[in-house]
């Protein structure tokens, strides 16, 4: 059925639908409308959920992996400095192979303090262990929440999933979106039963120590289980497909692509201005294309090298800073093509959007027209030098 | 298997003192119980993977979660009905529980969970070699209160973890001492008829930190409660129900007998200083033999 509404009212309803039993969150700006929508169900008894309010999000994300470790289906979302809290908490879920789902309403990160969109916070957890799926849209965000809980409870895989969405854009945004029935996503997401969890009947001894004899190899396990993931999420979207009719590969989408001599790569929101920009420049005859990054954990190295391989130019759009080194994604995506005998004859660097700092229109045509022969190496658009007080050239 | 819940066979310190707490405390409660564990001596010693002491299901997160944990297993259990038939223990070291821990352990008294938090009080980091916690005594050395020419050991006194207990008008707060293993159990079965959260402090003596032979851990245990440096007392609901009488013994007795306390034996003045902290103790909480406490519970 066709709903309009509010980003965080569409994912705390697609939550509401994959039935968690327990939630925990801490407010933090801009997730709240998620969690208090989520605590106003619970309250009018329209979703069968313990509601834990904690003390902070280091807890909130240590509640979730006890109320997981007990084989409950469990959530919780958060943002910035929340994240950053969680971050000892995040690895350890990750570490422990709790399937929890989480969304982090992506937001800049202090200091200076900021409210506002960015991606610096989910990037910087990107090697916890965690799968991170990005939305582009509210309804790619309520889609995602119901195939993260899918592909994180996988008995082939049990690695938490979070669903990264651009804070405001999307969780403040207003859309329509096509909103499942319950009898669709319980025939897509069946009851969780945990491999492994604290039962009284079946005492086990979870997050023991491990020495160097066997450390390692923990390790190495989540690591090949995020190749399994790569395999396993485009399955998992096929029969998405099937059951509510629409059609996510699940790790990258190219947008007018195929002919394209000048690509972006960008994730999240501002793919949706991107395909605008392209539409527009595709009408004066510019052969211009978008590859989005859905799944940046897992990172489809392969999937990304077969779009790009002959795409004479491609730049890379971070929403988000390496302070010191090459932009996150433009180092991981240029990676993909090292040693490679096919592939782009130049792959420059962008950074934009920090701090909520709009990418507009103009922002994205900026960067197909910087897209020369002279690669670019993180360069920032829409900087204004008038607000630096040093020289930095 | 043993008769007991938490094996032998682990790899603690001769003479532990937690070890034998660990035991004690596990057995009372019984086996459907689950317990959560902040990250210490403990699981180092009884989960080295793959062997485990544990025989009751047991998870280890963080060195600071484990109340938020243990109210995670609650509410997972109350969804799924099984609540009443489970007791829940949280439980951490002294530094765990009252410096980086204090704050999810708050949280989860001032959410009311029915969960019985247990400190195991060496008083000090022992884990990662005898640093300064918020519940080492006032004088002990450790490595990073060290003695020396302008220090006698730790200066401050121990954190009031009871008086902040009692301050979240929780319905159970208890101290006790492996010098009295009988008390132990005695407070654990106790605290699993009272629902909310509860919080159990007990003393652990450890050789390593505290610088004594390895088999006089229960006699430093009661060294302590008997020079009124570790009152043992028990409050429900806020009042003040029981106190381990005692007939109090000069502090020397108990600082002369561990190295950590050496430095201050030959000056009368710190001493002084120890022993008017056991004569607060023993006053306020009418300690003495046939005495009543100065004040009323807080």
């Amino acid at each position: 059925m066709k709903e309009l509404l509010e980003g965080s009212m569409i994912v705390a309803k697609a939550i509401q639908l994959c039935r968690p039993g327990v939630i925990s969150a801490y407010p933090i700006t801009p997730q709240t409308h998620i969690v208090e929508e989520l605590a106003q169900m619970v309250a009018d008894g329209h979703l069968n959920a313990q509601f834990v309010n904690v003390e902070s999000e280091h807890s909130a994300a240590s509640v979730v992996l006890g109320s997981e470790a007990t084989g409950v289906r469990s959530y919780t979302a958060t943002s910035s400095q929340g994240l950053l809290l969680m971050a000892e908490v995040i690895f350890n879920i990750a570490g422990m192979r709790l399937p929890i789902v989480l969304t982090d309403a992506n937001r800049a990160i202090s200091a200076p303090i900021n409210i506002w969109n960015d991606q610096q916070d989910t990037i910087s957890l990107r090697d916890a262990g965690w799968i991170q799926l990005y939305a582009e849209d509210n309804q790619e965000a309520l889609d995602f929440h119901i195939l993260a809980y899918r592909l994180a409870e996988d008995k082939n895989i049990m690695l938490p999933v979070m669903v990264c969405m651009d804070g405001f854009i999307l969780t403040h945004g207003i859309e329509t979106v096509d909103m499942p029935t319950q009898e669709q996503v319980d025939k897509y997401l069946p009851p969780y039963k945990a491999l492994y969890k604290l039962d009284v009947d079946n005492p086990l001894t979870l997050g023991p120590l491990a020495d160097p004899d066997y450390y390692t190899e923990a390790r190495y396990a989540i690591h090949e289980t995020q190749k399994k993931a790569l395999a396993l999420i485009p399955k998992l979207t096929a029969e998405f497909a099937k059951v509510f009719g629409r059609n996510y590969n699940g790790l990258i989408e190219g947008y007018q692509i195929k002919d394209a001599e000048r690509v972006i790569v960008a994730m999240g929101s501002v793919c949706g201005t991107i395909k605008d920009v392209i539409d527009e420049l595709r009408k004066k005859g510019k052969k211009v294309g978008l590859l989005k990054i859905t799944s940046f954990r897992p990172f489809p190295a392969q999937e990304i090298y077969e779009a790009l391989k002959n795409v004479p130019k491609v730049a890379v759009l971070d929403r988000s800073v390496s302070l010191g080194s090459f932009a996150p994604a433009a180092s991981e995506i240029k990676a993909c093509f090292f040693g490679k005998t096919k592939k782009p004859k130049v792959i420059s660097s962008f950074v934009a959007g920090l701090g909520g700092r709009d990418i507009t229109k103009d922002s994205i045509k900026e960067i197909y027209s910087a897209l020369t022969q002279k690669e670019k190496t993180c360069e920032f658009i829409d900087l204004k030098p008038e607000l630096l007080k040093e020289n930095y050239e | 298997m043993s008769n007991h819940l938490f094996s032998p066979g682990h790899t603690a310190c001769a003479g532990c003192g937690q070890s034998l707490a660990v035991r004690l405390v596990i057995d009372a409660a019984g086996k459907n119980t689950i317990v959560a564990n902040n990250t210490g001596c403990l699981e180092v010693f009884s989960t080295k993977y793959p062997e485990s002491a544990w025989e009751v299901p047991f998870v280890h997160s963080l060195f600071e979660n484990a109340p938020a944990v243990a109210s995670g297993v609650e509410a997972a259990l109350i969804y799924l009905g099984k609540k009443d038939s489970i007791n829940l223990i949280a439980e951490g070291g002294d530094g765990g529980t009252a410096d980086i821990g204090l704050q999810s352990l708050s949280g989860m008294w001032e959410r009311g969970h029915d969960i019985l938090y247990i400190c195991y009080d060496n008083e000090a980091y022992m884990n990662t070699g005898i640093q300064r916690s918020g519940l080492t005594p006032f004088s002990a050395n450790t490595t990073t209160t060290p003695k020396g020419v302008k220090s006698f050991g730790n200066p401050k006194m121990k954190k009031p973890m009871p008086e902040i207990a009692l301050a979240h008008g929780i319905p159970y707060v208890a101290t006790s001492s492996i010098g009295y293993p009988q008390d132990i159990t005695r407070k654990v079965k106790k605290a699993f008829t009272i629902k909310g959260p509860k919080y159990l402090q007990i003393h652990v003596p450890c050789p390593l930190g505290w610088q004594y032979p390895s088999n006089k851990s229960l006699d430093m245990g009661k060294l302590a409660v008997e020079t009124g440096l570790y009152p043992i007392i028990e409050y429900e609901n806020g009042k003040l129900v029981s106190v381990r009488k005692i007939t109090p013994k000069p502090v020397e007795e108990y600082l002369k007998a561990q190295g950590r306390f050496k430095q201050i034996l030959s000056n009368p003045d710190e001493i002084k200083k120890v022993q008017a902290i056991a004569d607060n103790n023993i006053a306020k909480y009418g300690l003495k033999s046939e005495s009543q406490p100065e004040t009323p519970a807080v």
